[in-house]
C-alpha cells in the first residue's frame, strides 16, 4: 500500500492551490488553460487523468479555496455522458463549450431511475428541477423516458437540447451556497438522441460526481477546521485565547478526528470509482454518508466556536459552512446513502 | 402531581385561540410561516393588538399594568401564538428593559418609560455586546464620562438586533476604568437620535439584516438617563439576562416548527411515497418529538417554580441548552425534508414582496433559517457560558 499522491497529481495539486489562492476574473478559461478540466477525463476520453484520485485532488482544492465554480455541473457530468455516448469531449476540455446535465425531477428526490419527462416523436415534454449550472451552460444534455414506468431503469434516454430550443423555459435563481441553479420546463422541445439506454451511463457519471462533491466538501471542511483552530488561538476573552479553554479545544480535536475519517472515506471512494457498479456505488454511499455526517458537525461546531462573527456574510467561514451543508443536498443526502449502503450491502 | 390542565386553563386556551383567529391577519401569519422578513409596521401592529387586549405584558406585575400570568398561562399563550404563526413579540423594551426599570429604576423613569413601552411609543434595542466583549461581557470598553449634567459616551456596540428600527437603546457603559471589570459598569438609556450615533447593518449568512453595529462618538446623554446607581450596572445587566432567558426554551416555536416539518414531509415524494413514511426520516422526526415532549415538561417544571412576574434562576441555563438544541434540530429536519429544494435562494427572498422562488412543498425558506438559527446557541449568553454558569452552581461546594 501507498497513500502518497503520484508526482503528477502532486504537481496538479500544487499548481491548482497556488492558482486558486490568487485567482481573479472568469476562472473557467483559466482552469481549462491549466489543464484542470482535462484532468477530469481519461486519455481514451481525450483528457489526461480521469481516475478517482485525479478527481479527488482537483475537487478537494476547489473546496479548500473560497471560490465557486460549477466544474462538476458544466464539465464533469456532461463530459462523462458525452464520452459514454461516443461523442468528443474536446470542446469541454479546452473550455470553449459548457454543458449541463438536466436530470433531476421533483418527484425523483435523490433517485436516478425516477424520470417522468417523456421523449416522443423527436420531442421532449416534462420538468427538470434544481439543475445546478444550467444558467452558465451553452446547451443541455437532458434525460427523458421513451419507455416504461417512471421508476423503471430501462427506457431512459439522453438527448442534446439547444438552450434556445422552442418550448424550453429556464427559470434561474441563486443558490444559497453560491452559484446558480434553474428549473427547466420542456414542452414539445426538439431534441437530438445521444444515447438510447442510458441508466448505466447516468449512474456511472453520478458516481464520479458524488466523489467530486465529497472531495470538494472535504476541502471546505479542512478550511473550516483550520479557520476555527486559528480563531481559537487568537480570539481573547476573559484575558486569554479562548483555545486555552479545555471545553473548546477538545471539541476542536473531535472535529479533527471526524475530518480524518472523512478524508479516508474520500480516499476509499476514489480508489473504487472504477470498480464494478454495485461495489463502486456501495463504497461511494459510505463516502457520501460520512461526508454528510461530518459536514454537519463541522458546519455547526465551527460556527458555534466562532460565535457571532461566524454567522456574518463578510467573514469567509459562513460561505464554507453553506457549501458544506448544501453538499448534503446534492447526489443523495446522508440518509439516502445510508439506505443505498444497506440495500447494496446485501449484494456485495 | 397533576399533569392535566385545569378547566380554567382550557378556557384560557380557548380564549387565546379565539383572539388569534380574530386578530391575526392571514397575510401576517403567512409571512411568519414562510420565514419571510417582517416589516417594522408588522411588528408594531401585533404589539398594538396584544396591548389593546391587555396581553402584551404577560410578565409584568399588575401594579405596572401587566397581566401577571402564571407559568402555565404564559406557556399556553406562547404555544398557541407559535402554532398560529403569530409574529414574535419584540422583547427588548417589554421583557428586557422593563423588568430592570421596575426593580431598579426611579419612580420618574418608571412613570415615563413603562407606559411608552406598552404603547409602542419607543422601539428599544440592546447595547450589550462589543467586538471585544462577547461571552466576556464584563470586559466591555464603551466609555461614559460625566461632564456637568451629561455623560459623554464613546465606543462601539455590536449584534444590536433590530437596531435599525430603534429610537432608544439601553447600554452598558464603563464609568470607572480603575475598578474591577464588573464594578465600573453603568446602565444608560440613550436616545438613538442624539448626534454622534451611527447604525451600520451587518448582513448574516442567510442574507438577512437583523443585526447592526452601533457607533458612539461624543454622544451626550442626560444624567437622568442613568438607571440606578453609577457603577452598579453589572447587577442590573445580569438581572436583565435572567429575564431574557425567560422564554428561552422556545417550546411553542419548536412545536410549530415540528408541525411544519410534518406538513412538508407529507408533501415531499420519495420513491413514490410521502417522505413521512420513510423509516429514516420518520425516526429522525420521532426522536425530536420525544425530546420535545420531555422538554415541554421540564420547561413547565422549572418555570412554575418561579413566582408570577419573576424569572427562573440558574435552571434557565438548562432550558436554554436543551431548548436551543431541539429548535436547531428541527431546522435541520426541515432542510433535509425538502431535498435539492433547499438550495434555491434569493438574497432578497426574505422580502415578501419579491417574486417567489419555486416552492413545491409550500415550505418557504428552510436553508436560511437553518443557518440563521445557529444564533440561538450563541446569543443571550452562549451555550458554553450557560454550562459555565450551571457548573459553577453545581460545584459551588468544591474547593
Amino acid at each position: 500500500m501507498n497513500f502518497d499522491l503520484t508526482e503528477e497529481r502532486q504537481m496538479l495539486q500544487d499548481t491548482l492551490r497556488r492558482f486558486l489562492a490568487g485567482a481573479e476574473g472568469d476562472l473557467w478559461p483559466q482552469l481549462a488553460e491549466l489543464g484542470v478540466i482535462g484532468a477530469l477525463f481519461s486519455e481514451a476520453q481525450g483528457g489526461f487523468g480521469g481516475a478517482g484520485f485525479d478527481l479527488s485532488v482537483v475537487f478537494e482544492e476547489l473546496g479548500r479555496a473560497d471560490v465557486e465554480v460549477p466544474l462538476i455541473d458544466n464539465a464533469l457530468l456532461p463530459g462523462l455522458l458525452l464520452a459514454a455516448a461516443g461523442e468528443s469531449v474536446e470542446a469541454l476540455i479546452d473550455g470553449s463549450e459548457r454543458l449541463a446535465f438536466a436530470h433531476n425531477e421533483q418527484a425523483a428526490r435523490y433517485d436516478y431511475n425516477w424520470v417522468e419527462t417523456r421523449f416522443e416523436n423527436g420531442k421532449l415534454t416534462g420538468e427538470k428541477s434544481v439543475i445546478v449550472g444550467a444558467d452558465s451552460a451553452d446547451s443541455f444534455i437532458i434525460s427523458a423516458r421513451h419507455a416504461g414506468t417512471p421508476e423503471a431503469e430501462q427506457g431512459i434516454g439522453l438527448y442534446r437540447v439547444d438552450k434556445a430550443a422552442t418550448g424550453l423555459t429556464l427559470r434561474a435563481y441563486d443558490l444559497i451556497q453560491g452559484g446558480r441553479g434553474a428549473d427547466i420546463t420542456l414542452e414539445n422541445t426538439p431534441a437530438t438522441l445521444l444515447m438510447e439506454d442510458a441508466y448505466g451511463a447516468i449512474t456511472a457519471a453520478m458516481a464520479a460526481a458524488t466523489l467530486a462533491v465529497s472531495a470538494e466538501t472535504l476541502g471546505s471542511m479542512q478550511t473550516a477546521v483550520e479557520m476555527t483552530a486559528e480563531y481559537l488561538g487568537t480570539r481573547k476573552q476573559f484575558g486569554r485565547p479562548i483555545g486555552t479553554f479545555q471545553a473548546l479545544r477538545h471539541r476542536l480535536v473531535d472535529m479533527m478526528v471526524e475530518l480524518e475519517q472523512a478524508r479516508s472515506a474520500v480516499i476509499l471512494g476514489a480508489g473504487n470509482l472504477d470498480a464494478a457498479p454495485n461495489e463502486r456505488d456501495f463504497v461511494l454511499s459510505a463516502t457520501k454518508n460520512i461526508i454528510g455526517r461530518v459536514g454537519r458537525l463541522v458546519t455547526e461546531e465551527s460556527i458555534q466556536m466562532h460565535g457571532g462573527i461566524g454567522m456574518t456574510q463578510e467573514y469567509a467561514l459562513g460561505r464554507f459552512a453553506k457549501r458544506i451543508t448544501m453538499a448534503d443536498h446534492r447526489f443523495g443526502d446522508t440518509d439516502h446513502h445510508l439506505e443505498q449502503f444497506i440495500a447494496l450491502g446485501v449484494g456485495v | 402531581m397533576d399533569l392535566s390542565y385545569s378547566e380554567k386553563d382550557e378556557a384560557f386556551r380557548a380564549e387565546v385561540r379565539a383572539f388569534l383567529a380574530e386578530k391575526l391577519p392571514k397575510e401576517l401569519s403567512e409571512k411568519v410561516r414562510l420565514s419571510q422578513d417582517l416589516e417594522k409596521s408588522d411588528m408594531e401592529f401585533w404589539h398594538a393588538q396584544l396591548n389593546a387586549r391587555g396581553w402584551l405584558a404577560a410578565n409584568w406585575p399588575k401594579s405596572f399594568g401587566g397581566a401577571e400570568w402564571s407559568a402555565v398561562e404564559r406557556n399556553i399563550f406562547e404555544e398557541e401564538c407559535a402554532m398560529a404563526d403569530a409574529p414574535r413579540i419584540v422583547p427588548f423594551g417589554l421583557s428586557m428593559l422593563a423588568p430592570v426599570l421596575q426593580k431598579f429604576g426611579s419612580k420618574a423613569q418608571q412613570d415615563h418609560w413603562l407606559p411608552r413601552i406598552l404603547n409602542g411609543d419607543d422601539w428599544w434595542c440592546q447595547g450589550y455586546s462589543e467586538p471585544g466583549a462577547g461571552s466576556d461581557l464584563a470586559s466591555l470598553k464603551t466609555r461614559a464620562v460625566l461632564e456637568g449634567d451629561h455623560y459623554i459616551v464613546n465606543g462601539q456596540k455590536t449584534w444590536t438586533t433590530l437596531g435599525q428600527h430603534a429610537n432608544m437603546i439601553f447600554c452598558l457603559v464603563r464609568t470607572d476604568t480603575t475598578a474591577k471589570a464588573q464594578e465600573g459598569i453603568s446602565f444608560l438609556l440613550i436616545d438613538m437620535n442624539t448626534p454622534g450615533i451611527e447604525v451600520r447593518p451587518i448582513t448574516l449568512i442567510d442574507g438577512g439584516a437583523e443585526v447592526n453595529e452601533v457607533w458612539f462618538t461624543d454622544v451626550k446623554v442626560p444624567v437622568e438617563n442613568l438607571v440606578g446607581e453609577e457603577n452598579k450596572g453589572w447587577t442590573y445587566a445580569k438581572y436583565l439576562l435572567t429575564h431574557e432567558r425567560t422564554n428561552i426554551a422556545g417550546v411553542g416555536s419548536s412545536r410549530a416548527g415540528l408541525a411544519a416539518v410534518k406538513r412538508i414531509a407529507k408533501k415531499v415524494q420519495a420513491r413514490g411515497r410521502p417522505l413521512i413514511e420513510n423509516p429514516h426520516f420518520a425516526a429522525r422526526m420521532a426522536q425530536v418529538e420525544i425530546d420535545l415532549m420531555a422538554m415541554a415538561t421540564t420547561n413547565l417544571r422549572i418555570v412554575s417554580k418561579a413566582a408570577a412576574g419573576q424569572a427562573p434562576g440558574v435552571e434557565s441555563s438548562l432550558l436554554k441548552i436543551k431548548g436551543t438544541q431541539i429548535r436547531q434540530e428541527i431546522t435541520d429536519l426541515a432542510r433535509r425534508a425538502v431535498g435539492p429544494h433547499a438550495m434555491p435562494f434569493a438574497s432578497d427572498a426574505l422580502d415578501a414582496s419579491n417574486t417567489p422562488l419555486p416552492d413545491p412543498y409550500d415550505a418557504g425558506e428552510v436553508a436560511g433559517p437553518y443557518f440563521n438559527n445557529r444564533k440561538l446557541a450563541i446569543f443571550g449568553g452562549s451555550n458554553e457560558i450557560q454550562r459555565e454558569i450551571y457548573s459553577k452552581h453545581m460545584m459551588r461546594g468544591a474547593k
